[in-house]
């Protein structure tokens, strides 16, 4: 029925927070506050949340088709068939099950892509650190 | 079968992500995780449908299945359209910015 809006309600949020965390990255590495180094070997957040928001937007655009091929959205207001043909109550339990577990999901998914690159950064930093102190020895 | 659809297409652009050397400049990331996206979304959809449906899910009939098929074709295609838009607007080869100033 109209299940897209609600991943597609936390794509807007996930947009809103990395601009804000881009911002503050940016004046981050402006005051010289990152390590180089480290840095290096880091993927930034803002770059991972970025994952979120194509999976979000993306799922969202494509599930949107979906609705509009089975005649769920209509073009002109309200746009929704659910609350044009009286459905509403309906169409929110819906997004509130079906919606929310799609948003969970998407969400947990993001964050085993982001446990296992912080893992990786993690592997990598370290493999770094051996390579220098045997360079030293 | 939409959702099947939708995770060859996952799958595919996953492998060409990987094996791209210009990845990032091809916005190949993009593209895969859209279709990821969509995936994990319709899966959570065929759950529900499964637990409303039982074992009558997975006896879909065949005209059924060729609709279902054709829409995730169509999918399939709103995707590649989609990453081929934002691909010139990045333009990260510079030709669409290169021509229009040449005219």
């Amino acid at each position: 029925m109209a299940c897209f809006l609600v991943p597609a309600a936390e794509a807007v949020i996930t947009t809103i927070a990395n601009k804000v965390i881009k911002t503050k990255e940016k004046k981050k590495q402006k005051e010289g506050a990152d390590n180089a180094a480290e840095s290096q070997n880091k993927v930034k957040f803002s770059a991972k949340l970025g994952w979120l928001n194509k999976m979000l937007w993306g799922g969202s655009a494509l599930l949107a088709f979906e609705h509009l091929w089975h005649g769920e959205i209509s073009p002109t207001f309200p746009f929704l068939t659910a609350v044009e043909n009286g459905e509403t109550a309906q169409m929110l339990v819906e997004m509130g099950t079906v919606g929310v577990t799609m948003a969970v999901l998407v969400t947990a998914v993001w964050g085993a892509m982001v446990g296992i690159s912080y893992l990786l950064e993690k592997r990598s930093r370290k493999a770094q650190k051996d390579v220098q102190k045997d360079a030293a020895v | 079968m939409t959702l099947l659809t939708t995770v060859f297409a996952a799958v595919a652009a996953t492998v060409i992500w990987y094996f791209t050397a210009q990845r990032a400049k091809m916005q190949l990331g993009t593209l895969s995780l859209m279709y990821w996206g969509a995936s994990l979304m319709w899966f959570v959809d065929a759950i529900f449908e499964y637990v409303e449906l039982g074992a009558e899910f997975f006896t879909p009939s065949a005209t059924d299945m060729l609709h279902d098929f054709y829409l995730g074709l169509s999918v399939v295609a709103l995707g590649l359209v989609i990453w081929l838009v934002i691909l010139l607007i990045k333009d990260p080869k510079g030709v669409i910015r290169k021509n229009s100033k040449e005219n």
